[in-house]
């Protein structure tokens, strides 16, 4: 069990690394480098000394390797660097920036978690086989709407149309409500797949018949037998569906003027600048790295099976 | 004759839903190859005196802030997207396919490396990825395809790898090995063809993905610059005109929608088990 866990942690650990070295890579080890390109500028009237300067500041004139350990060396300590655009600690634009995205993610989150329970309840207990086929189909066309466009419709029609929700002057959780709901739509597309196979192989099982035999009431063989069985493995994914929240997070801020993570993110790829990007990226391989880590060590908990195979595995 | 088609159709299990399935790819492709067949208008010359108006007769999804025909630029853009889309595509499968091939086949240190490398990659979201490409090579129309594509090649390789892994366990490899071939006769002859046929019925699956991937880079504004008829940035334009023009925006999304649908249909069609 602590072997699992173990190897497991050292995995996470690796993936992490690979992923900074791999941004670090793309970002960072430009042919013109992103302080040359701010700073080349006639217009700023800088002399070729202090430029040259600017990029001894920056750390930008040494070679490759030392440019990565020295990158390695201040993010293991917990230091972001500064931004090429602004000259702000990334750490502070960080802070600054995240309680909104924090908001938009608990709430598609959380809307998506609903959408994705109501929508498998309906199409595995609704009444008629082709109901529940075309049902079936809904979450796959659902994935292949674009994310921007069905928040520009939202705004249209739920802002504007109906005047449910202000978009214009809003600030907080009234800010996020509209974005985060529809985030949630193609949040949820998943979930809602990974969800219903399971279940339905669930569902073939003897027991499930056995169930029905003795007088289960549909509703409660889905949430008492066949919910348990099918949660793991539609909890595996949820470290893709973080990533996917904070990359529809760019779009989002963007279409809905929030000024989160996902604005600067998209801020510093039209300003490349890098080390805003590589934070960010960083954050969001961290977050899907904690939790894929965490649900792995649980899943020997929620499901039995998989503790006799590791115990199985170690003796 | 008619007997040859019979035997055609049986070969190749040729259905009424699988015809049908092929067909709105079909219309995208006619679309985006003589868009002049579908509209007579010009997108990018627009009448000064046609502008913002509502869907009519003459203009069927109505006009932008320049007075160009939002039909025409639809039709005219299509090329755009699904050029991109198949070059994305295209640009995976030649990266993946060498990189799934030799995790199936090669050793255990090789295979193992390759995954690991694998794993690092699909842990960065693929829109920060493709994001961070374009700032390594700047804007543009087939940088955003590039990126696209590069960024997809994780996905592949672990679905090329997995389908070699199935190929190479089943009987009639044992068997060829049996009669005395050779390890890269067999890879020629059973490997590669029997592992890629299901990868390519995915990477048409892909297609899919890889035109919203573009058009929402595309509208983030790092596609092609305007006046190129491009959907994303078409959306993007349009979202000036949100309250008093809602066909800038509607039509376009409803054109990537549509072209989602039909790779999902087109891969469905094509898929080799029943």
């Amino acid at each position: 069990m602590t072997r699992y866990i173990l190897s497991r942690a050292l995995q996470a650990l690796l993936v992490l690394w690979g992923a900074f070295t791999l941004s670090f890579v793309l970002l960072q080890v430009m042919p013109g480098d992103a302080v040359l390109i701010k700073f080349q500028d006639p217009e700023l009237g800088l002399s070729p000394q202090q430029i040259s300067d600017i990029r001894a500041s920056y750390g930008a004139d040494e070679s490759a390797f030392v440019q990565y350990a020295h990158v390695l060396g201040r993010t293991l300590a917990g230091q972001l660097g500064y931004s090429i655009e602004t000259g702000v600690p990334v750490s502070r634009m960080l802070h600054a920036a995240y309680p909104t995205t924090l908001r938009l993610a608990v709430v598609s989150f959380g809307g998506a978690i609903m959408l994705a329970a109501g929508f498998a309840t309906a199409a595995l207990l609704a009444p008629l086989r082709p109901l529940r086929a075309a049902l079936r189909l809904v979450p796959g066309l659902a994935s292949g709407i674009p994310v921007f466009w069905l928040e520009i419709v939202a705004i249209q029609l739920v802002s504007f149309h109906w005047k449910l929700v202000p978009v214009v002057g809003v600030s907080g959780w009234t800010a996020v409500l509209l974005p985060g709901l529809a985030l949630a739509i193609p949040i949820s597309a998943p979930l809602t797949q990974v969800f219903l196979s399971a279940a339905e192989r669930v569902m073939a099982q003897p027991f499930i018949d056995v169930l029905r035999a003795r007088g289960a009431s549909p509703l409660r063989i889905l949430y008492a037998h066949v919910l348990p069985n099918a949660l793991p493995p539609t909890l595996t994914i949820s470290g893709l569906v973080f990533g996917e929240i904070l990359a529809g997070a760019v779009v989002t801020e963007t279409v809905f003027g929030l000024d989160g993570l996902g604005q600067l993110a998209q801020q510093a790829v039209a300003n490349q600048d890098v080390a805003v990007l590589q934070a960010i990226i960083l954050i969001s391989v961290a977050g899907f790295v904690v939790i894929n880590f965490t649900v792995d060590a649980l899943h020997p908990l929620i499901d039995p099976r998989i503790r006799r195979t590791q115990a199985g595995g170690a003796a | 004759m008619n007997t040859a088609l019979a035997q055609w159709r049986h070969r190749h299990d040729v259905t009424l839903p699988r015809l049908l399935g092929v067909l709105p790819v079909l219309l995208l492709v006619l679309v985006a190859l003589c868009p002049g067949l579908f509209t007579p208008l010009d997108p990018l010359a627009g009448q000064t005196d046609e502008r913002l108006m509502a869907p009519s007769a003459t203009h069927w999804f109505g006009t932008d802030q320049f007075g160009r025909d939002v039909f025409s630029r639809i039709m005219h853009g299509s090329f755009s997207t699904l050029s991109a889309a198949v070059l994305a595509v295209a640009i995976s499968l030649l990266v993946a396919i060498p990189l799934g091939l030799a995790a199936g086949l090669g050793g255990r240190r090789l295979s193992g490396a390759i995954l690991a490398g694998a794993d690092m990659v699909l842990a960065i979201p693929e829109l920060f990825l493709s994001l961070s490409i374009i700032t390594l090579i700047g804007p543009g129309a087939t940088h955003v395809a590039f990126a696209v594509g590069i960024s997809q090649v994780a996905g592949f390789t672990r679905m090329i790898r997995t389908e070699v892994v199935r190929v190479r366990a089943t009987e009639y490899v044992e068997a060829a090995f049996g009669i005395g071939s050779t390890f890269w006769q067999v890879v020629w002859r059973h490997v590669v063809p029997n592992s890629l046929a299901p990868a390519l019925s995915l990477a048409t699956l892909r297609l899919g993905t890889a035109i919203l991937a573009i058009s929402t880079i595309c509208f983030l504004g790092y596609g092609p610059s305007p006046p190129t008829p491009e959907w994303g940035l078409m959306i993007t334009e349009g979202r000036n005109y949100l309250a008093t023009a809602w066909w800038l925006t509607t039509f376009p999304g409803l054109a990537i929608i549509f072209s989602a649908w039909a790779a999902t249909l087109l891969s469905r069609a094509i898929r080799m088990d029943p």
